[in-house]
């Protein structure tokens, strides 16, 4: 089978053979999987396909295998997020983008590795291993949704879910040499994902191609009333896709070309602007002065509202449970043998930040830089189109590189995370190679307008191979 | 700078126990993502509004009507610890 297929491709796969032939081809590939990129293999996938064949093929996903982060819950596949605390876990009820997914006919070939409870950027502090970058075994994916990149990369599925709070979709799709968009917030429910930082997160997709990152928008993208912050955005994703951007404007934030970024990270990126500026684009220079203090409100939000988010895992209803001699020790040992040291660190910081005395030093101020940083996306939004930009300053590092020093791997979220923080569009495309190691270019849009940032990617692709370049190490 | 004392309570808070050896290591690390929050204070933000999210949206409500929900059996079937019906936990103090 010819691996790193598009939708359309394996579209054609099925109508010539079936939905099971092709679910049994990826299945096959994934048992020689040498990146761990699944936590479950789904034992169901198989029988799902045989059922889609049975029906006709219905639904704009019919028979299409899909990888989804451990994150996201599937009814009968354990949902572990990265995490021993969630041991045997079940999901009785279906996200809604799973609820969607099933409903355009999807398979779901199985779950994928994660940082713990998405607090990460590398897929170093899952329970269940690190992934391997499909590029360079010994590097990171990057993460937190490094399983579902690198799958994708590796050809052990056509497309995935993640999801992004920090960056956690777009740092391993730049990682991994796939495209990752994170939607702006509110337009996919987040119903059935487990919540690290609510007033951040979103469900995102990645895959092969920007065309195939649009036509898995348009399922699981909406409204929905389990989802208090959903909105209904109305966009026709796939529509987008136009090959043109003659009048666009780019705006090129500097603050994004900081100190420490990769010399040949900087060259393609710039490469990719002055591409699309042959193709008809045009760009300046815009400032964001507050993006410099954008990680530390990141950081402190996010860890605020993981401690609050997290008092779930108790030991009480699901999971991992230590034996104490009253409740709070029963609970105290549960957390401290359930949770890895990353979490940990993050849930005591934020208890931190919220408790008596602190919550107006940390928490407060983070939410009013929060504001300073969304004005500048308002401001530098207001002249141009689409803001063009590194999505990580540097190519993947090497596994265990960073992960003892927590600081050293939150500043690698620099361009990532005040995206998250402003709540807009932003999705990552490969534009280059240093060393054999892709590199992202992050193109970032106003609020709902993922169709401006879909056309200067799509253009973009189109008029170059980076995105047709496979890593030979899985070949 | 958070103390040892800090680390303690701040464990309890969070209901984490935290072994003498793990304190240490906390407080050093803790300190050390502390001090690279503070250059925050340096942005003057007096007059400043709060951003809590980004959507604007405000009082989602819905209407009072009693729907279909997970059955009981199903809610208590992730856990071992169970008894007529309910989750059983040690006694709280």
């Amino acid at each position: 089978m010819a691996k790193w297929m598009s939708v359309a491709q394996v579209k054609e796969k099925i109508e010539e053979n079936s939905a099971e032939e092709v679910t049994a081809q990826y299945l096959e590939v994934i048992g020689k999987s040498k990146i761990n990129g699944y936590i479950t293999v789904s034992e169901k996938a198989l029988e799902q396909a045989k059922k889609i064949d049975a029906e006709g093929h219905n639904g704009p996903l019919a028979g299409i295998p899909i990888a989804i982060k451990d994150n996201i819950s599937v009814v009968g596949l354990p949902n572990s997020c990265g995490s021993k605390i969630l041991e045997g876990y079940i999901p009785p009820f279906n996200a809604h983008v799973i609820e969607k997914l099933l409903a355009a006919g999807a398979v779901i070939l199985g779950k994928t590795n994660m940082d713990e409870f998405a607090m990460g950027s590398s897929t170093e502090t899952s329970y269940f291993g690190p992934t391997a970058n499909p590029w360079d075994l010994e590097r990171v994916p990057g993460g937190s949704s490094g399983g579902s990149a690198a799958v994708v990369a590796a050809g052990e599925a056509p497309f995935a879910l993640g999801s992004d709070t920090g960056g956690s979709v777009r740092c391993p799709a730049a990682f991994c040499g796939v495209v990752g968009l994170k939607p702006t917030y509110g337009s996919v429910s987040r119903y059935g994902v487990v919540a690290y930082a609510n007033s951040l997160e979103q469900v995102g997709p990645l895959a092969n191609n920007v065309t195939d990152i649009a036509v898995l928008m348009d399922v699981i993208a909406g409204y929905d009333r389990k989802d208090s912050t959903s909105i209904d955005s109305k966009i026709e994703y796939q529509k987008a896709l136009v090959e043109d951007v003659k009048g666009l404007k780019i705006g090129v934030p500097k603050e994004f070309f900081g100190e420490g970024i990769h010399p040949d990270v900087e060259k393609a990126v710039w490469n990719a602007i002055h591409k699309c500026e042959d193709l008809g684009a045009s760009w300046e220079e815009v400032s964001m002065p507050h993006i410099k203090y954008a990680l530390a409100s990141y950081y402190i939000i996010a860890m605020s509202e993981a401690s609050s988010n997290l008092a779930r895992f108790d030991g009480t209803r699901y999971g991992y449970r230590a034996n104490g001699e009253n409740w709070h020790a029963m609970v105290s040992k549960t957390r401290a043998d359930g949770f890895g040291t990353e979490v940990k660190r993050r849930i005591l910081l934020g208890t931190y930040a919220l408790s008596a005395g602190y919550h107006d030093k940390y928490y407060l101020k983070a939410l009013k830089v929060r504001t300073l940083v969304k004005q500048d996306f308002d401001t530098a939004l207001s002249k141009v189109d689409v803001l063009m930009a590194p999505t990580m300053p540097n190519p993947a590092f090497k596994i265990g590189e960073k992960i003892e020093d927590p600081l050293t791997l939150y500043l690698s979220d620099v361009n990532t995370c005040p995206i998250n923080l402003a709540g807009v569009p932003s999705l990552s495309v490969p534009c280059g190679f240093t060393d054999g190691l892709p590199i992202g270019l992050q193109i970032m849009g106003k609020p709902f307008d993922e169709p401006a940032v879909l056309r200067a990617a799509y253009t973009f692709e189109q008029n170059t191979d980076y995105h047709t370049k496979r890593p030979s190490e899985v070949a | 700078m958070i103390t040892k004392e800090d680390v303690e309570h701040i464990g309890w808070l969070a209901r984490i126990e935290i072994s003498e050896q793990e304190n240490v290591e906390y407080m050093e690390k803790l300190n050390s993502v502390l001090g690279y929050f503070g250059q925050l204070d340096e942005l003057p933000t007096k007059d400043v509004a709060p951003t809590y999210h980004v959507a604007e949206i405000y009082n989602v409500f819905r209407d009072d009507v009693v729907e279909e929900c997970l059955p009981q059996e199903v809610v208590l079937a992730n856990t071992e610890h169970k008894q007529d019906g309910a989750f059983r936990v040690p006694k709280i103090g």
